[in-house]
């Protein structure tokens, strides 16, 4: 098993990731004996294939989640015993695949490890008493109770909690859950104490779970400690007060003033009554515990199924947060139902099936993803079934290995494996084999098949398996199936005869050329041929035993160098496989496409151990000109990263600039231009110009110096508005210069005008001369 | 006749130079500037008949300055002068100040426009 369990980490991790309503679609991986690397993955609805490996010939079968491959025993209560201790024991046969898609696989290391890896306690202790004691009880029923050491640090807490009278109900019934099993130093008032207040807690309890807390507390204080006094005064009174709250069709109210009913209420009533019956002083009526186990059989049915085969329980109102799942709901049913058989007397009969169903529930889970699943997963329940019977096949042998254990990996007691037929799945009436005992390898532990008649083919078959236990007294502990049917390939090399492959002259039919091909080996024919000639491919197969083989595909592809694919199906009469290309008739679907074609043969089956998909060769095809209305060939995929490439390049055509006059041209006229500014300034000097009307004194002079200034400044601001700067500086510019310039003008002229006027003035006086 | 024509020519001018004599200083000035701007003027539209026209704009915007400069100046001739009745209140300085502020504009405008 432990071999196994690498190649099972991958399907694990599908099989708990995908809900559980999927699994009809699951991927199944098929292991070829032959080459083990070889893993191929087949996606499919209803396959069958399981691998067996023969002495002569290899056998392939799938597993087949949709099918009952599981072999149902029959549930055998054992009431009889004088002990009145009762074990709901089932005996599962199911034959899986060695490696990956075994959904009922007995506890394995597998789940030991997934409980090691997923109740890791947080610096020594879980966050709360009921985390702590699932962790406790899990790794209790797993066997590796050892491994987790928490009672350093739980005890206190649990001792503190009983001794606190403040506790509640719940608290208090986990906390002695975990000293059940810790068996923490506890004193006896401390116990005393807290089974007086839980005797109270039960007469005055109205509701379910008040009821089924204090009770279960009481019980687990009795089992610890039996000189305790824990008996209830008035057990007929409680008794008859939690069967209240049931239902007609099975279930349970959780209080008198909750309407709603539920099947988890059940489990929990049922282990309440159970409780309540083994507390009791005296003998309850038996007429009462008679409607219970009405009950009982009625609840279960309400039992619920999922296609493979497995059977569970679930809510029939789901509402919200609360709803926990079937899983949940299933083992507090299957707990509170083993409880009570467990106490109470007479036999309680319920249907074997059914058990067995709810067995193939929590093994078919797989190795669940979290704690209270895995807690839930029914060690509770699988301890009330604690021995189930798994046989496996292990492929690596040569012989047929059946292998038998228990649910929880535990050995069986003797028993053999019978093959009781085997029949062809295709002739329904003739079986192969019949009634063959496997033996007993006691090295591995297997039961093997030796021999295999030489008369089986390779083909489809059903193998039909019996288990039966030595030992007759066990059958009353132990529960065997009755017969399991398991869908069996059985596979081989199939002989290819004469493959040839051939050119025809037109109607004639006189072969042009004619070429051998080897399909065991590499091939690489060359033909040609054109439109009017034919090429025949021509192959015989046949089985190992000699009898004609079809199998599912068999199939020619003609490739052309574009790309272009056409696909066609070889045909056949007998053992006679051979398909004719007519190329006059194929030319339109060729798309006149003319040119080399490459050959591709593929024969394939899924008992054909050497299907085959090889390139035959080559084949020049001359086809005529395409008509004017041809189809055109379809377009090929082009690659996607292709227009990512570089792209064409663009050259753009400039405006070709303007013609410009030549240098020696332009500069001669800048300094023509400035003759007629020098003719200015020598025509000034010429009139004679002066500044004698420039001011003297000091304040004019400097408004005066300054108004020039002024209008320097703003010229030169045009020059570097012209060479740099933009209009909008420019403009800022100007309206600083111009305020300024504004206010210093007019200073300047008001002053040369006030100057004039008192000259104008004055020489008027002076030219007014009366005398002369 | 022709004589007469040529002695009357150069009579008429004669009389035209001694008249512009008379004239004051600051308009001879004036005048002065009117011609440097249509000299320059010229020359520019000179230049550009041989060149061609290319940047338009930039010939238009030098040929605009100089016949604007040439009208404000003119315009402050009409309004300096003493012997025109028109403009007898307007105090010189006040033209002058006229003047100057249009010319700013003008050169403003032309040197946005000249690209």
């Amino acid at each position: 098993m432990g071999m196994m369990s690498g190649k099972l980490g991958i399907l694990k991790k599908i099989l708990t990731s995908l809900p559980r309503q999927s699994k009809p679609s699951l991927i199944t991986t098929v292991w070829s004996q032959d080459s083990p690397s070889q893993l191929k993955n087949y996606s499919l609805q209803n396959p069958r294939l399981v691998l067996f490996s023969f002495q002569n010939l290899k056998f392939l079968t799938l597993f087949d989640f949709d099918s009952h491959i599981v072999l149902i025993s029959s549930f055998i209560c054992f009431a009889d015993m004088a002990r009145n201790y009762v074990r709901f024991l089932a005996l599962i046969l199911a034959i899986s695949i060695c490696c990956e898609a075994a959904i009922f696989r007995p506890i394995s290391e597998s789940h030991r490890s997934a409980a090691l890896d997923l109740f890791k306690p947080i610096d020594g202790s879980f966050s709360s008493l009921e985390e702590t004691y699932e962790a406790l009880r899990t790794f209790e029923v797993l066997g590796i109770g050892n491994k987790l050491d928490i009672s350093a640090s739980t005890c206190p807490s649990v001792v503190e909690v009983l001794g606190s009278s403040s506790s509640n109900l719940k608290t208090l019934f986990y906390a002695l859950r975990n000293q059940r099993i810790l068996k923490c130093a506890l004193k006896e008032e401390i116990l005393k104490g807290v089974s007086s207040k839980l005797k109270a807690a039960v007469n005055s309890a109205s509701a379910l779970p008040d009821f089924y807390h204090s009770i279960g507390g009481l019980v687990l204080i009795k089992d610890q400690t039996p000189e305790a006094n824990v008996l209830l005064d008035d057990a007929e009174g409680v008794f008859r007060s939690i069967k209240a709250l049931s239902q007609s069709d099975g279930r349970w109210r959780y209080g008198s003033n909750n309407p709603e009913s539920s099947t988890y209420a059940a489990g929990m009533a049922f282990e309440a009554l159970a409780g309540v019956i083994s507390l009791a002083p005296s003998e309850i009526e038996q007429a009462v515990v008679a409607t219970v186990k009405n009950d009982v059989v009625k609840l279960f049915d309400s039992i619920e199924k999922y296609d493979d085969g497995s059977l569970y329980f679930d809510e029939k109102i789901v509402n919200g947060h609360e709803h926990q799942g079937p899983i949940f709901v299933t083992s507090s049913v299957i707990r509170g139902v083993t409880a009570f058989a467990a106490v109470a007397s007479g036999s309680l009969k319920l249907p074997g099936d059914d058990m067995l169903g709810l067995a193939k529930f929590f093994l078919g889970i797989g190795i669940p993803g979290n704690t209270k699943d895995l807690f839930n997963q029914g060690f509770h329940a699988i301890d009330s079934i604690p021995s189930s019977n798994c046989p496996f096949i292990d492929s690596e042998r040569p012989a047929q290995g059946v292998s038998v254990s228990s649910v929880l990996g535990y050995n069986t007691p003797p028993l053999t494996v019978t093959l009781v037929q085997a029949s062809s799945s295709s002739s329904k009436s003739a079986s192969i084999i019949e009634n063959q005992e496997l033996k007993f390898d006691h090295d591995s532990s297997f039961h093997v098949l030796d021999a295999l008649p030489k008369s089986v083919d390779i083909g489809k078959y059903l193998f039909t398996f019996e288990v039966v236990l030595n030992d007759s007294e066990n059958e009353k502990v132990y529960a065997t199936g009755g017969k399991t049917q398991v869908p069996i390939f059985i596979t081989g090399v199939v002989k290819i005869d004469s493959p040839e492959i051939a050119i025809l002259d037109s109607d004639l039919g006189s072969i042009e050329t004619q070429k051998k091909l080897d399909l065991a080996g590499e091939n690489s024919v060359t033909l040609s041929a054109n439109h009017l000639q034919k090429l025949r491919l021509s192959f015989q197969l046949s089985t190992p035993s000699g009898k004609a083989f079809k199998p599912h595909q068999a199939i020619i592809k003609l490739r052309h160098e574009s790309n272009v694919e056409h696909v066609f199906l070889v045909g056949n009469s007998g053992k006679q496989f051979e398909i004719i290309l007519d190329f006059l008739g194929l030319v339109e679907k060729f798309y006149y496409l003319s040119g080399g074609y490459d050959i591709q043969l593929t024969v394939g089956d899924a008992v054909m151990e050497n299907s085959l998909l090889k390139a035959l060769g080559h084949i020049e095809l001359d086809l005529p000109e395409p008509p004017e209305k041809a189809a055109r060939p379809p377009a090929q995929p082009v690659d996607p990263y292709s227009r990512y490439g570089p792209k064409a390049e663009i050259s753009h055509i400039f405006r070709t600039p303007e013609k410009r006059p030549p240098q020696e041209l332009s500069l001669g006229f800048l300094g023509l231009i400035l003759v007629p500014f020098i003719g200015f300034l020598v025509g000034l000097l010429t009139l004679g110009v002066n500044l004698k009307n420039f001011p003297s004194s000091a304040v004019p002079a400097i408004f005066a110096a300054l108004f020039h200034l002024g209008i320097g400044a703003v010229l030169l601001l045009y020059v570097l508005f012209w060479l740099k700067l933009d209009l909008f500086m420019t403009l800022k510019a100007l309206g600083l210069l111009g305020i300024f310039l504004i206010f210093v003008g007019q200073r300047i002229l008001s002053h040369l005008a006030s100057t004039s006027a008192k000259l104008k003035s004055g020489d008027l006086m002076t030219d007014f001369d009366p005398a002369g | 006749m022709a004589r007469t024509t040529t002695k009357d020519a150069q009579a008429l001018f004669q009389s035209l130079r001694s008249a512009y004599a008379s004239t004051p200083t600051n308009l001879k000035i004036i005048d002065l500037y009117v011609m440097f701007a249509v000299f320059t003027a010229l020359i520019q539209v000179a230049y550009m008949a041989i060149v061609g026209s290319f940047p338009f704009n930039s010939f238009l915007s030098g040929l605009l300055s100089c016949v604007g400069t040439a009208v404000l100046a003119v315009c402050l001739r009409i309004q300096v002068n003493k012997e025109n009745k028109e403009f007898k209140d307007l105090p010189p300085e006040r033209a002058f100040a006229d003047f100057v502020l249009c010319n700013l504009v003008l050169h403003l405008v032309i040197m946005n426009f000249l690209g």
